[in-house]
């Protein structure tokens, strides 16, 4: 039952096979079991989980089920859901209980039927590439555990890979749903900027953020993405556009497709093995039909740190609303008002989120506004019209999704820079705006471990069907998709 | 370029993050490297781009201006730290 697909898992449910509350009641039974070790969830509440799934039950026996309808799901711990816990991974929301929806969850569960299995763990804010910031502890990779599922999607990564949970949700700021899916061996997807609503999102960076699904398959990714899309007037920046069938074209066949292959991510920097990975793919790739072309992204280098002025100008803005007065965490002592914020924030708040918080004040401060923040954007401006030359000659980018496999726990938690150097592929995409999937592509062994590859393809603005499209043909001719950890 | 501590103890401040002089130090090393990574930025010559703020180049939407939630104060107070009458309480800000 853990390795079908969500389709069939809909099958089965549809024809009595299997109930909403026996699925439900399985995954929460592994959950029970397994997630002491690996620490996927920070939130779990059978009851409220068995309850949903009740629900689901009886829709089906009414007839009213949609096409995921109980169905459970992971959802990573920065999506408001009323009556649980959300945290963000962070101290200073260590006792919020939402008291509205976001729309992905209004969405998921009141519309669609899916029954949540719980929240997942995660960096801090989504500050991190390795699910290490989170003030609930780190989240261990089911590969290998003395490794780091990626971040900082890592708990719906790492819940996903352990099979805790059919499918998850994830958010991605610089990388946080393609990195963790590539170290864990999953296929997740970041749609296009505005596709996904980002109301009840706990905001990190709100020029950048966009949520997507995290599953087993692109064919998972798509039936998850028909749930979760759509124009919502709750959300300023979201898109009104046609409603879109993300399942309907999965089968395209793919003779003809021009795959763009940028130089400057075939060059230094990515492990071999790695890269080995990523050129079988693009061998298989040709097989079915495809063609590949050179092209050229020649700012893509300054993505790092241009991401490294903007999202923390933004963080620095949206996270100046945790103050201690409204909700979440006050400090137990303080003095006049300017006391009570600081002492709140700095008790509150985590290292890495701190900093992030410093450099974007730094960065918009009187003075050095022009040098930093403006030129970043102007370097953003850069960066999207180097995808937009590049997708005159292709229909879509591959490369690989990280520079490296699953790094050892605490291996780069010291060193920030190094840290944020395992988001260079995928950081480019945010600044855009673009959609683009990660999809597992191979093994690299490792001191005894198998560690998953994953290879990123990126898309042109609202592309996210042919990018389905392009993953599901792939999975249908290899099986790295299929393969899950030992000894779960 | 790279702060000084100076600095730091002054974003800090802006920022309302109470940071000890050890921290102020730790704190201080690490963003003298990641403003080193940020440098690569200033040898590119960017006169005359438009700078881009958003993914998508579109005006705001504008609604009916008419009340559209309902009420939820008690609801939304109910996570609060400390309230009275419906009110948030912080310490005295005027004497």
């Amino acid at each position: 039952m853990i390795e079908r697909s969500l389709k069939d898992l809909a099958a089965a449910l549809a024809a009595r096979e299997i109930s909403s509350v026996e699925l439900t009641g399985l995954y929460l039974e592994r959950i029970a079991r397994l997630n002491p070790d690996i620490n996927a969830f920070v939130t779990v509440d059978p009851e409220k989980s068995l309850a949903a799934a009740r629900a689901a039950d009886s829709r089906i026996a009414a007839g009213a089920a949609g096409p995921l309808t109980g169905i459970p799901i992971a959802q990573k711990d920065i999506f408001c859901a009323e009556g649980w816990l959300t945290t963000c991974g962070s101290k200073i929301l260590s006792n919020f209980v939402s008291p509205y929806d976001a729309t992905v969850i209004r969405k998921m569960h009141a519309e669609a039927g899916l029954v949540p299995l719980g929240k997942t763990n995660m960096d801090e804010f989504a500050m991190g590439s390795s699910n290490e910031t989170s003030y609930y502890g780190p989240v261990r990779n089911p590969w290998d555990r003395q490794r780091v599922p990626g971040g900082s999607s890592g708990g719906s990564a790492a819940a996903v890979a352990a099979r805790l949970a059919p499918a998850a949700t994830g958010t991605d700021t610089g990388g946080s749903i393609r990195q963790p899916a590539a170290l864990c061996n999953l296929t997740g997807l970041k749609p296009t900027y505005g596709v996904v609503s980002r109301y009840g999102m706990i905001a990190f960076a709100s020029s950048l953020d966009q949520a997507g699904p995290m599953a087993r398959s692109a064919e998972d990714c798509a039936l998850l993405l028909n749930v979760m899309a759509g124009f919502d007037e709750r959300d300023s920046t979201s898109l009104e556009r046609p409603t879109e069938d993300y399942f309907a074209g999965l089968e395209k066949p793919l003779d003809g497709l021009r795959i763009g292959l940028p130089k400057e991510f075939f060059g230094e920097g990515c492990d071999p093995a790695v890269m080995a990975g990523v050129r079988a793919a693009i061998a298989e790739y040709e097989k079915l039909g495809a063609q590949t072309v050179e092209i050229s992204l020649p700012n893509s280098h300054l993505s790092v740190p241009a991401y490294y002025v903007i999202a923390p100008a933004e963080a620095s803005s949206n996270l100046s609303r945790f103050d201690g007065v409204r909700y979440g965490y006050r400090a137990p002592e303080y003095g006049d008002l300017n006391d009570l914020y600081a002492k709140t924030r700095a008790q509150g708040f985590g290292a890495e989120v701190k900093r992030r918080i410093l450099i974007g004040t730094y960065v918009l401060s009187h003075g050095y506004y022009d040098a930093y923040y403006l030129q970043a954007q102007r370097i953003r401006r850069l960066i999207a019209d180097d995808f937009v030359a590049a997708f005159k000659v292709c229909d879509v980018i591959l490369g690989p999704t990280s520079p490296s496999p699953a790094f050892r726990l605490g291996e780069k938690a010291a060193d920030p820079v190094q840290m944020y150097l395992s988001d260079i592929y995928t950081i480019a995409v945010n600044l855009a705006g673009l959609p683009a999937i990660s999809i597992p592509c191979g093994f690299v062994a490792e001191q005894g471990s198998q560690l998953p590859i994953g290879l990123q393809l990126i898309g042109d603005y609202f592309s996210e069907g042919r990018l389905l499209n392009v993953a599901h043909r792939y999975q249908q001719a290899t099986d790295w998709h299929r393969r899950a950890p030992e000894a779960i | 370029m790279s702060l000084s501590l100076e600095q730091v103890q002054r974003i800090a401040h802006l920022a309302r993050i109470e940071v000890s002089a050890a921290e102020a130090e730790a704190t201080l090393s690490r963003l003298n490297g990641i403003f080193q990574l940020i440098e690569a930025m200033q040898a590119v010559d960017t006169r005359g781009v438009e700078p881009m703020a958003h993914a998508q180049d579109l005006s705001q939407r504008l609604r009916e201006d008419a009340v559209s939630e309902p009420d939820r104060r008690v609801a939304f107070q109910a996570v609060a730290p400390e309230t009275e009458a419906g009110l948030y309480l912080v310490p005295k800000v005027i004497e």
